[in-house]
């Protein structure tokens, strides 16, 4: 098997929390990882991404090729749209829809989400409310980690377990609202796509 | 046997820990500063009481650490490419005098500029020292040769390079760790007299170290690290450097590239290697990770070879990292259709966090000079330079770490008034204070704004060295207590500031005022840590 998944978002909206998580899941199913991230200045509230390569296969480069990503990964909208030219011909959009607003030439934020939602293969879901209605809107995260799950060709238990072990440091409750918002994340995607 | 997931700098600093390492030295600097804060956080490092706070600079880091290997233990001393401008007196000198414990500076390259002032590329470095260079492809040989670079150094009796670029720094994979070695004990020089260069010593180990030039080029030859691995079709050899090799890999599934491909990441580059190559090929194709260093060389070895290509014929960019689109276009594969980028995506560049001290300072400094014309702040790095944009425009320099305070008194040598300098705190202890004995010793009129928030923010919030001392060394220096003007950077003292400000620019020698406020990101992040630390002790 062989995913590329391209992580997007914002300086401080934690999409490596998602990529610790994965890649926990993946040391355990024995499988191959490379995941290059952006540190340092763009830290600083600019646009971040990450690229995660899965295999079962050695992998090769740390980046992405343009046109190969089997999948984008954001939890910002416009930051799913700059992200474009490394989608593959049949990868999916998986993008929360709550724009994250720090720049004053920002979008119309119904201009992006048109953008967004024209794309032929998308789930686009408002993480943030259904974070809330889970628990704690600050595991949105953890609730678009779900929405892709069915993407991500690993054993949904195999995220769980991911889960489990990047915030069993932080106590049961902790564990268990963010299984809550993996799962309602989960739950979304499953009812939104036709595959 | 288990893999651990490591970034590149996480892999070095854990071969180094493995390797028997007694001491980190550094000064962050992205994309180097994960190394020293993995060992700063490794529960190994502090069983085995390995040093590894941070140093006031790059250099003062690479004279501990060269302190520390002719004590006969084993050191890694590690900065962004940048920093070796600031050690580079000790670092080529360290050449001259050998290692005695194992010795590897960690050089942390950024091609792309994505964090630097520029994009320098420190093979040249290691080159004009006459040393060797390692420059790993993944993850597992960082760790590799970070663990055994450490018996290299002590065989050949000299500090050994171990150079990455951004890419790798900050990328993570599956490592295999090694067996952990002991450190070394206390093993002064053999010869008393090693360190000393005075000219006759030092005629004598410079002739030293090139006769071990020999010794360099045979390992690089037989280095595992560098290979030779065949294909059918000799219309092309490719070299590749570093992790240009999985770029190139990258666009042949299962590894069949159907050339010939020097992977090179030992240097001294492996002449009879790559002259093997250069016979057998029509072409040659060089992939490498920042200025063209292996091409320039391979052009002087080989001038007789009708085609090399790579980012001096423009086959590949001049500038710039490299990524495997560059690599699928210079070996003429057809690129895989992709989708343009929406034209609504606004860039999203860094900014200044809300609610940021150096933003009140730079308001408040603003409205005073604005009696003046633009062009009279002269600033330095960290993340007040982020001031330099809209909207704030408040400065007119950024240079090299320290450079404010002295471009500021050569602006007022030359008759410009006023002359002001924003400097941040680590930045001044790092390289402002011998600047501002200049400025002090000839009464120079300059107004210095040290914008402390007590951190060293830019690079993720590290322990600053000027914690707590930024007024007495000012006074130790000579500026006059008076002024020294301590404010608090509000928008309820703004008022207070727009008036200390005046006053300190209308005075006609050196003055210091320290708007003095915690970052706000790093008062966040240890309220989290004590939080979860009282949690944890429940
Ligand atoms: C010689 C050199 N070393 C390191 C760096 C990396 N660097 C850039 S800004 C910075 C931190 C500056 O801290 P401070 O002056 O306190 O400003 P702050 O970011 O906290 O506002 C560092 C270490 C560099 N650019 N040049």
């Amino acid at each position: 098997m062989k995913i590329d998944i391209i992580l997007a978002g914002v300086g401080g909206q934690g999409i490596l929390s998602i990529a610790t998580v994965l890649g926990a899941a993946v040391l355990r199913e024995n499988l191959n990882l490379k995941q290059a991230e952006t540190h340092g200045m763009s830290q600083r509230g600019g646009a971040v991404v990450s690229h995660l390569r899965i295999s079962s296969d050695t992998v090769a480069s740390d980046l992405i090729p343009e046109g190969a990503a089997d999948l984008i990964l954001s939890v910002e909208p416009m930051e799913a749209l700059r992200y474009l030219p490394y989608l593959s011909d049949n990868g999916y959009v998986v993008t929360n829809t709550t724009p994250f607003v720090n720049i004053p030439d920002y979008p119309a934020p119904e201009q992006v989400l048109a953008a967004v939602n024209a794309l032929p293969r998308v789930v686009a879901l408002n993480a943030d409310e259904i974070a809330k209605a889970a628990g704690n809107s600050r595991t949105s995260n953890i609730v678009m980690l779900g929405a892709a799950a069915p993407f991500l060709q690993l054993d949904f238990t195999t995220l769980e377990e991911g889960v489990r072990s990047i915030f069993a440091r932080k106590g049961d409750a902790i564990v268990d609202l963010n299984l809550r918002a993996l799962h309602a994340g989960h739950e979304f995607a499953k009812n939104s796509i036709r595959l | 046997m288990q893999k651990h997931l490591l970034l590149g700098v996480e892999a070095i600093a854990q071969g180094a820990l493995d390797g028997g390492l007694s001491g980190v030295y550094a000064y962050p600097g992205t994309p180097s500063t994960e190394i020293t804060e993995y060992i700063q956080d490794s529960r190994q490092a502090a069983e085995r009481n390995v040093h590894r706070q941070w140093s006031a600079n790059e250099k003062t880091a690479y004279e501990a650490a060269l302190g520390m290997s002719y004590a006969g233990k084993r050191a890694l001393v590690c900065m962004k490419h940048v920093g070796l401008n600031v050690a580079a007196d000790a670092f080529i000198n360290s050449a001259i005098t050998g290692a005695n414990g194992g010795l590897i500076l960690a050089i942390a390259d950024d091609p792309s500029m994505h964090s630097s002032q520029n994009e320098q590329d420190s093979r040249f470095y290691g080159d004009f020292a006459m040393l060797p260079i390692l420059e790993p492809a993944n993850q597992q040989e960082a760790y590799d040769m970070a663990y055994s670079g450490f018996q290299l150094s002590e065989s050949l009796g000299l500090p050994v390079v171990l150079r990455i670029t951004t890419r790798l720094a900050h990328s993570r994979a599956g490592v295999l760790r090694k067996e952990i070695a002991a450190q070394n004990s206390i093993r002064l020089p053999d010869d008393m007299r090693q360190f000393v260069l005075l000219p006759g010593i030092a005629r004598r180990r410079y002739n030293g170290l090139l006769e071990k030039q020999k010794k360099l080029l045979e390992l690089s030859e037989k280095s595992a690290f560098n290979s030779y691995e065949d294909g059918a079709d000799h219309s092309l050899g490719i070299v590749s450097a570093g992790i240009g090799y999985n770029y190139v890999a990258e666009n042949f599934p299962n590894r069949n590239c159907p050339y010939p491909v020097v992977k090179i990441s030992q240097y001294p580059l492996p002449v009879e290697m790559l002259k093997r190559l250069s016979d057998e090929c029509e072409q040659l194709l060089i992939f490498e990770e920042g200025y063209p260093f292996v091409e320039s060389k391979l052009r002087s070895f080989f001038s007789d070879v009708p085609h090399i290509r790579g980012r001096l014929d423009g086959t590949l960019p001049r500038t710039g990292e490299l990524n495997p689109d560059h690599a699928r276009r210079a070996l003429g594969l057809a690129a895989r259709p992709t989708q343009p980028i929406p034209a609504l995506v606004a860039a999203r560049p860094p900014a200044m966090c809300q609610g940021c001290g150096h933003i009140d300072a730079y308001l408040a400094l603003n409205e005073a000079l604005s009696e003046f014309e633009k062009g009279h702040v002269f600033s330095d790095i960290g993340c007040y330079t982020l001031g330099a944009l809209p909207p704030y425009e408040a400065i007119n320099s950024c240079v090299d770490m320290g450079a404010s305070i002295t471009m500021a008194k050569g602006a007022a040598d030359a008759g410009l008034r006023p002359a002001v300098a924003v400097i941040g705190d680590s930045t001044f202890t790092h390289s402002g204070i011998t600047g501002l004995l200049d400025a002090v010793n000839e009464h120079a009129p300059i107004t210095i704004v040290i914008s402390d928030n007590e951190s060293v923010s830019m690079t993720g919030g590290q322990q600053s060295a000027a914690q707590g001392k930024i007024e007495s060394i000012c006074r130790g220096v000579g500026v006059e207590p008076e002024h020294i003007r301590v404010l608090t950077p509000l928008k309820k003292n703004h008022d207070e500031m727009v008036r200390v400000f005046r006053e300190e620019i209308a005075y006609d020698g050196v003055s210091v005022v320290i708007p003095r406020r915690d970052c706000i990101q790093r008062a966040a992040r240890l309220k989290k840590a004590q939080k979860s630390e009282n949690s944890d002790n429940k």
